[in-house]
């Protein structure tokens, strides 16, 4: 899917008014098929960027154009399907505790599936083979029918990128895949995603904090600091100068992997009786 | 060394005590009228014909038909009142909504939203005796009449809580689906519900035990079932019946909460 930011500035819709934007007059354009890194210390708009992209937030100011449309000049139905055509994996893994891993994964499929459907599949899943050949990507296939809740924090992550693997989405926006996995696996992840977007033609975008990994598997890597467009570049043109200005204010960042932000970890709060 | 809080707490409870006595005057509360003699003696002989339950077989054949039909009363009332509140408690919850997904929600589905809560509060605030009262003289004595006033209250009832409960959840999963493109249903399915099951579940089967109970109350009003039997043994002063058809009561509910705990655990 082809991909066109305009001056695009967005910012969070809790944000206080007077607070600078988290986006920025951002301008990029992103070919199908493409595969690209967002770099920037924590808090410089990764997350708010892809958001913008995958229309879960609308840009405040210019336009974001998927396949030459903007989406929010959609009808709303029609939104909704091109959603469908997209894949936003967020940073905490969006899966219900009590759910089991086959259902986690296959709930990627949603879009295609009508709704007889994704209720038969809630009683027998509808691809249990789909299912497995995207955990086994992860090294997870033994993880199938286990519950969401009995997995550990990179297990969840994992299995929140499963899911991409079954959506039929054209474009994939990932937002940092590798916070709670360990370099071995993290190499793994990475190397599953992008071959992935590449035998389905996808365009694949993902924010890492890893720097030396992005440059690794990236042909491409957008800098973003403070909400606004360091730099665009082919990653052999990413010299450790302009990385050194990217993270000017936050040295330790860049040199190491990703800081230590296990995902949250929600416990599944006991059942309590109600009396309303 | 003295507690801070200690002046603002008296205070607090002063001003309680004031504002609640002129409440007791008003409610007519005078409990020691239950230990006057002239109300202590009848009293007591009431309560004396409760000691022995009646156990004989023609009654307890009778009470056995009745609590089925009460049991039958609620199970269907709550039934159909699912069938309104689910719908309902659906189209109420704000984290199922997809123009909420960026930003603010569209102007239409918040009035949609709006008006089914308002439904909801009309439907619980008229309780089951009136909608009993009143289904009577529509479909005349009979269940007919319980089953349907119990569906209108819990409807509204079930439809709130269900409403709050779901809202009240951790939304990212259900948010995650429907930004992926997932419809509403599908989100409410594969992201709200299995982290809500048991919840759920254990409030449906308590209202259960609450359309148990309140079928027996609507029994005085000609609705049918064991508090019909009830009301017309406390008429004929028969002590003895209506602590057999209690003890069926306590039966019941403590069956429904055996039932509860198991859901819980099975869904857990």
């Amino acid at each position: 899917m082809r991909l066109e930011l305009r001056a695009a500035g967005a910012r969070h819709p809790a944000a206080r008014a007077d607070a600078p934007p988290a986006l920025n007059q951002l301008s990029a354009v992103v070919q199908p098929g493409e595969q690209l890194a967002v770099i920037g210390p924590s808090g410089a708009g990764k997350t708010t960027l892809l958001q913008v992209i995958a229309c879960a937030l609308k840009a405040q100011s210019g336009s974001v154009l998927l396949e030459e449309r903007d989406p929010w000049q959609l009808p709303r139905g029609e939104l909704q399907r091109l959603r469908g055509e997209l894949f936003l994996a967020p940073q905490v893994p969006p899966l219900p505790p009590r759910q089991r891993v086959v259902t986690a994964v296959l709930a990627g499929r949603l879009p295609q599936l009508t709704l007889a459907q994704s209720v038969r599949s809630l009683f027998y899943p509808s691809d249990i083979e789909g299912a497995a050949r995207a955990l086994s990507a992860f090294d997870l296939a033994d993880k199938l029918f286990e519950r969401v809740d009995r997995l550990s924090g990179g297990e969840r992550q994992r299995v929140g990128l499963a899911r991409a693997l079954v959506s039929r989405a054209r474009l994939l926006l990932v937002d940092e895949p590798l916070s709670a996995l360990d370099p071995a696996r993290a190499e793994q992840a990475l190397l599953a995603l992008t071959r992935f977007a590449r035998e389905t033609g996808a365009t694949l975008v993902v924010s890492l904090h890893d720097v030396p990994l992005a440059l690794r598997h990236f042909p491409r890597v957008i800098g973003l600091r403070a909400g606004t467009l360091e730099f665009d570049l082919p990653c052999a043109e990413v010299t450790p100068q302009r990385l050194g200005a990217l993270y000017a204010q936050e040295p330790d960042e860049l040199a190491g992997p990703a800081p230590a932000s296990e995902p949250l970890l929600v416990p599944a709060p006991r059942v309590a009786m109600q009396c309303r | 060394m003295r507690d801070p809080a200690w002046p603002a707490r008296v205070c607090a409870c002063l001003a309680a005590a004031v504002v609640l006595a002129p409440l007791l005057v008003l409610a007519e509360f005078r409990p020691w009228v239950l230990l006057s003699p002239g109300s202590l003696e009848p009293t007591l002989r009431f309560l004396a014909d409760f000691a022995v339950p009646r156990f004989d077989a023609e009654f307890l054949l009778l009470v056995a038909r009745e609590t089925w039909r009460t049991v039958a009363m609620a199970t269907a009332g709550l039934t159909l009142a699912l069938l309104a509140a689910v719908p309902l408690a659906l189209l109420s919850v704000r984290t199922l909504s997809l123009s909420g997904l960026a930003g603010r929600m569209a102007a239409a589905p918040a009035v949609l939203r709006w008006a089914v809560r308002a439904l909801l509060a009309v439907l619980r605030s008229v309780p089951e005796l009136i909608w009993a009262l009143v289904f009577v003289r529509v479909v005349g004595l009979g269940a007919t009449a319980g089953v349907l006033a119990i569906a209108l209250t819990y409807a509204g009832m079930l439809g709130k809580v269900y409403g709050e409960i779901l809202e009240s959840s951790e939304s990212h999963a259900a948010t995650a689906l429907m930004r992926n493109g997932a419809g509403r249903l599908q989100a409410f399915l594969y992201g709200l519900l299995p982290a809500n099951a048991a919840e759920l579940t254990s409030y449906t089967v308590y209202r259960w035990e609450c359309a148990i109970r309140s079928s027996a109350v609507l029994g005085f009003v000609g609705a049918g079932g064991l508090g019909q039997q009830i009301d017309a043994s406390m008429k004929m002063f028969n002590g003895a019946e209506v602590s057999t058809m209690l003890l069926v009561f306590v039966a019941l509910v403590t069956l429904s909460d055996r039932l509860s705990a198991w859901l819980r655990r099975m869904l857990g």
